[in-house]
């Protein structure tokens, strides 16, 4: 996991069509930490946000061939029930409510160490790539991830 | 919120109403999707949503709109409220068939 590049997942451990699972280390030291908080370090709730949606972006191109691209549009029925540490290891799940047309509806969760810290649903937008070489890059960091190319 | 007693048209309007806040007069037969009920991109997204859950459908929202922007069907033939019912009917149809 890389804060400050937005980089929220380490790999992905198991996916399907309708769901998928993947985890990531929070780092031990990071900038955010240094102002979220000072002497109390804790991954701030919207970036508990971002690995869910993330996890769920990661499904839907998965599901699509990277053929489109998603973007978070909406963010539902948010539980950040655990707070999370520098060091710890997470679990973050997508699954599959609807997919629909130009969008997809999904709900995400986050454990660590046996615990639910997160949960949301939340809406994509499934939209087409700028260009090729954010198409190509997504692509690879997909495969960096742990999908199929 | 099924209730199949009710007309197609007069289902999509509870879920307008309902979705996106707006006021039950404005949403006639005649009333655009967009331009008349003041609904966004954000609110059309979880109208269409609601309406693929209330129908059991996917209404191809991206498909009318590259008909509209291609020049071959009118804007009209999807987003007025009375025409919209009919082309979920069809798509009820179609699934149904």
């Amino acid at each position: 996991m890389k804060l400050e590049y937005f980089s929220m997942l380490d790999r992905i451990t198991a996916h399907d069509a309708e769901s998928l699972e993947a985890e990531a280390t929070l780092p031990e030291a990071s900038p955010v930490f240094d102002g979220h908080f000072p002497g109390m370090p804790l991954l701030p709730g919207v970036l508990m946000i971002e690995c869910m949606a993330q996890a769920g972006g990661w499904l839907m191109l998965a599901r699509q061939g990277f053929a489109r691209m998603p973007l978070l549009a909406k963010v539902g029925q948010a539980k950040l029930r655990g707070m999370l540490k520098p060091g710890a290891l997470i679990r973050v799940g997508a699954k599959l409510t609807h997919d629909g047309s130009g969008y997809a509806v999904l709900s995400g969760r986050i454990d660590s160490d046996g615990q639910m810290a997160a949960e949301a649903e939340y809406t994509l937008r499934i939209l087409p790539f700028p260009n090729a070489e954010l198409a190509a890059l997504v692509r690879g960091r997909g495969t960096e991830l742990g999908l199929p190319a | 919120m099924s209730s199949p007693d009710r007309s197609t048209f007069e289902r999509i309007a509870a879920i307008i109403a309902d979705t996106a806040n707006v006021d039950p007069a404005k949403i006639t037969p005649t009333a655009h999707v967009i331009n008349d009920l003041g609904i966004d991109s954000l609110d059309f997204l979880d109208i269409v949503f609601a309406i693929d859950k209330e129908f059991g459908i996917k209404v191809p929202v991206e498909d009318w709109t590259e008909q509209v922007n291609a020049g071959k069907a009118p804007a009209e033939k999807f987003f007025i409220l009375g025409p919209l019912a009919e082309r979920i009917d069809e798509l009820v149809q179609a699934k149904n068939a």
